[in-house]
């Protein structure tokens, strides 16, 4: 099905950009952007967080209108100029945002055919619409009745229903953000042999990704952009199926305007005379399901960390690892929870969150908008939320010492706002998460879990956070890491636990974890 | 609580300190909200005062308006602090006419003392409070739908406590809370003017040819909050100082002290030279002065703005949602009971019919005064603008001679429009 060899460096280009420029209030977001995909190509875009990849596709599709922006587009050879999305549509572009938009209580044959319904006078042709339903998930791969709901599938599922949706509308360029953010391994594997195959059916394709080893892995060129401009354009493989041949650091280069060669700082040793003491234990951890009580989510498990340490925890979607850490933060997740949690050696209860913080346990989640942030306050209130008992005085929060400690967090953390009272919503990703870390290393716990602590963050913020981490480190306090990017795993633990299937199914030295060790481990099945 | 990863302090220092105009725009912004609706109060005050050839600014009609306007606005502070928890309450109105109807049967009845009969009162609307707050907090039912059944609930033992029949006449102690002004204390005194002054605005004309008489009391708790305001911001700009934060270069901040002290001034001798500051302005004040405090500077006020903004990120920050929300019912309960004694109080009587749609005209002036529907936005300060805007509405127009039936068309289409704008305000920074 792969187009002949050299075809691809010749075929003429589908769409292209030419000197895109688009300016919001105060803010150039991006300055003379070009942008050329040919015809049957995978192309990938690929920038820090606010490189202005987001904006360039969204100009692309008509969601900032024509005349909002300054340059040209031609598709097919023709100049367009989209009012809105339904006419970007209409000339076969479809863009699959981030944030899936599905509607949970319908199925998947009203989801995908929502805003494009299949009627005869005015009335839902039910019959047709399952049919073509069914032909197009078929297409996509995904075994499913078309009449089963949106809120029955897993994000996977739903990101192929999303894809089913754009062929519905014959489609000639899909544009895919961030597709696999929320995916695990399987689930991404699968969805980028789709991507595949769609080339093959003569679709073209934009993917903006975070994840260079996927470019590598299905691109045919990738364009960097940063700071909202075109860096350089690149080609990735001599032809379709070739191996690739641009490197993964060639691209980090390009996008951080750097060498990146120590992505992990230097470890920093803890020097305190109580190093090498047990900091934070659990043991005989065994939690339920919330709704599901038969099921074991967590079976039995039982890890250390030590002053100073820093410690991971991997494992595939699934394993438990978040609901270990949940759990154990002040249950604030599942049922019939049983173990004991001793922090520096002493028993402590960690039965409500407040009882968790004051046992001197912080715990960074995963999901920094929906169970970190309130993206409607300022940086200061975020920050202090977490120890406002500690900032009273004289029975007040004393606001000026708070906006102290939050200036103090600003140019620490090197958090990119103009003050303290920028709203969190408005900040990147990384800023966010660099907010987050302020409000639990204000607390001053002895024990920090971060959860996925560098997700969906650009290579340079990820850099910052790892260097915070370590310095956390060196003051001795004991930090676990749960990440699913086993290079930061890697690079940043002394030992690494991995999980599978709830069970703790290993424990390794840094000394002896590498990837192939750690997949092992993750991957073992209950015998 | 101590932080460990402290910075060089150098770096803190290092960075260059914001122009005074970033200062004045960022500060314009974040308080957008609040200025915008402030001047619209302001444009509707003026608006009124011109249309009634000043008859809407006279001292009488001013102390009237505050009068008129009580208890809505205790109950719309209490709505503000309800809604930015991100719940609503729709019971207001029938808890409060349960606790005035309740008050009546102890004082008129039982004879009880009227204080005491007050104390009881707010206590059993805390206990109504406790009631609701109960299912919402710790069982989990929407707060739609608990305080929609204690709508019907408290208007249903309302008819049941008063038999169907009003009750009246209440000790006139109790009255005085929604009727009465703070008692004259001290001379009479008149300074006489070397000249006659005068001053003709079109709308208002002022004439006088000396400073006098007021009303002392009213003048002296105008000083003390002149005082109190004034030492506040010092304080604040020392403390600042102290902490190394920006300040308001000093002129901008001296012409805010004074247009403050010009406010407060303009209004207190306007009440003053009337019959003095009514009772039920010095209860809304300090409730104001409290609840804005407590919203603000409190532990438990910050946890309600979290909660708002984000329960999931609030409960995992260690904030007590069950608790704060619980309290916030409370709170709202006693804020009933106290806008129902008011209200009876001014009646003069309690009635199966009273409060009647409080809850929507709290609701309403809440929304106006820069709530959000979805929570974690407002302040107690708002809901008073907004609670001021809908009583100089109703006051002009009635002033102004316009029927109670296009009086609500104009209220309906004020609310809407007031939400419409910071809606499009919001869309436009966000996008």
């Amino acid at each position: 099905m792969t187009a002949p060899a050299g075809e691809l460096r010749e075929a003429a280009p589908v769409l292209r950009m030419r000197g895109i420029t688009k300016t919001f209030p105060g803010v150039k977001a991006l300055s003379d952007v070009n942008l050329t995909v040919r015809a049957g190509e995978i192309h990938a875009v690929c920038g820090e967080n606010g490189a202005g990849k987001s904006t360039l596709m969204k100009v692309l599709s008509g969601v900032h209108p024509h005349g909002s922006y300054e340059g040209e587009i031609d598709f097919e050879g023709a100049p367009v100029a989209f009012k809105d999305i339904r006419a970007s549509e209409r000339h076969g572009i479809v863009i699959i945002h981030q944030e899936l938009a599905l509607v949970p209580y319908l199925s998947i044959a009203e989801n995908i055919f929502l805003g494009n319904e299949q009627a005869r006078r005015g009335f839902i042709d039910w019959n047709g619409t399952l049919r073509r339903a069914a032909e197009l998930l078929d297409r996509v791969g995904l075994r499913e009745r078309p009449q089963t709901p949106i809120s029955e599938l897993g994000v996977g599922k739903q990101q192929l229903v999303e894809i089913a949706k754009a062929l519905s509308k014959e489609v000639k360029l899909l544009i895919l953000d961030e597709p696999t953010a929320a995916l695990n391994d399987e689930d991404s594997a699968k969805l980028l042999d789709l991507i595949l195959e769609l080339r093959a059916q003569g679709v073209a394709c934009i993917v903006i990704s975070h994840k260079l080893g996927e470019i590598r892995a299905v691109a045919d060129a990738v364009t960097i952009l940063r700071d909202g401009q075109t860096i350089e354009t690149l080609p990735v493989r001599e032809s379709p199926g070739a191996e690739p041949e641009l490197s993964e650091d060639r691209i980090i280069r390009s996008m951080v305007g750097r060498d990146l060669d120590h992505r992990f700082p230097e470890r920093t040793r803890y020097e305190g005379a109580d190093a090498g003491e047990t900091a934070f234990s659990v043991s005989g951890w065994t939690v339920r399901h919330p709704v599901d009580r038969e099921r074991t989510v967590v079976d039995d498990v039982s890890l250390t960390v030590r002053r100073g340490e820093i410690v991971g925890v991997a494992g595939l979607m699934g394993a438990g690892r978040t609901e270990l850490a949940m759990s154990v933060f002040g249950r604030s997740y599942g049922g019939y929870v049983t173990g004991t949690v001793e922090v520096a050696g002493r028993a402590v209860h960690t039965g409500t969150v407040p009882a968790a913080v004051a046992a001197g346990i912080a715990y960074v989640t995963e999901d920094r908008k929906q169970y970190g942030l309130n993206l409607i306050d300022d940086i200061n209130r975020n920050i202090s939320l977490a120890s406002l008992a500690g900032m009273v005085r004289r029975g007040a929060v004393d606001e000026h010492h708070e906006r102290r400690v939050a200036e103090r967090y600003r140019t620490s953390m090197n958090i990119k706002a103009p003050t303290v009272h920028e709203q969190v919503g408005r900040l990147s990703g990384g800023n966010q998460q660099k907010v987050v870390l302020s409000k639990w290393i204000h607390a001053d716990p002895r024990v920090l879990i971060l959860d996925e602590p560098t997700r969906g963050i650009d290579v340079g913020a990820k850099s910052e956070i790892y260097t915070v981490i370590d310095r956390l480190a060196a003051e001795g306090k004991a930090v676990l890491i749960i990440s699913s990017e086993l290079p930061e795993l890697l690079g940043m633990c002394d030992r690494i636990y991995t999980m599978a299937e709830g069970r703790l199914t290993g424990e390794v030295a840094r000394a002896d974890a590498t990837q192939e060790v750690l997949m092992r481990h993750m991957t073992m099945n209950r015998s | 609580m101590t932080t460990t990863t402290t910075p060089p302090e150098e770096a803190a220092t290092a960075k260059a300190a914001p122009s005074t105009g970033a200062l004045l725009l960022h500060g314009l912004r974040t308080n957008m909200r609040q200025y915008g609706m402030l001047s619209a109060l302001a444009l509707i005050v003026l608006l009124f005062g011109f249309w009634t050839d000043g008859a809407l600014l006279r001292p009488g009609n001013i102390s009237n308006l505050l009068q008129q306007n009580g208890y809505i606005l205790i109950l719309a502070m209490g709505m503000m602090i309800v809604i930015i928890a991100g719940h609503i309450d729709l019971s207001v109105g029938s808890v409060a006419a349960f606790v005035g109807a309740i008050s009546a049967v102890m004082m008129i009845e039982h004879d009880l003392p009227w204080g005491l009969a007050l104390l009881l009162s707010l206590a059993i609307g805390a206990v109504a409070g406790a009631w609701q707050g109960f299912f919402i907090a710790y069982l989990g039912i929407p707060s739609f739908i608990v305080t929609l059944a204690g709508m019907l609930l408290f208007r249903g033992l309302t008819q049941i406590t008063l038999a169907g029949q009003s009750l009246s006449p209440f000790p006139e102690g109790f009255q005085n809370l929604a009727k009465g002004v703070v008692p004259e204390a001290g001379p009479a005194w008149r300074i006489p003017l070397p000249f006659e002054f005068q001053l003709d605005l079109g709308f208002i004309e002022l004439r006088t040819e000396a400073i006098g008489p007021y009303h002392n009391p009213t003048v002296l708790i105008g000083l003390v909050v002149i005082a109190f305001l004034l030492l506040r911001e010092v304080r604040d700009r020392r403390r600042q100082r102290a902490y190394e934060l920006e300040v308001l270069p000093r002129n901008i901040w001296v012409l805010k002290c004074v247009a403050i002290v010009a406010a407060v001034c303009a209004f207190t001798l306007t009440l003053a030279s009337w019959h003095g500051m009514p009772v039920i302005m010095l209860i809304v004040c300090a409730l104001l002065l409290g609840l804005g405090y407590v919203m603000r500077n409190a532990v438990v006020g910050r946890h309600v703005y979290a909660l708002g903004g984000n329960k999931a990120a609030a409960k995992l920050s260690g904030v007590k949602d069950k608790r704060v929300t619980f309290l916030v019912f409370v709170n709202m309960g006693v804020l009933a009971a106290l806008a129902g004694c008011v209200f009876a109080a001014r009646l003069n009587s309690g009635t199966p019919q009273a409060g009647l749609n409080f809850e929507l005209e709290a609701i309403a002036a809440a929304f106006i005064g820069g709530a959000s529907m979805s929570g974690g936005v407002g302040t107690v300060l708002g809901a008073i603008i907004g609670g001021l805007v809908l009583g100089v509405l109703n006051n002009g127009m009635n002033l102004v001679g316009v029927g109670t039936d296009w009086q609500q068309v104009i209220k309906g289409l004020v609310l809407l429009a007031a939400v419409g704008v910071d809606v499009a305000n919001k869309r436009r920074a966000g996008s």
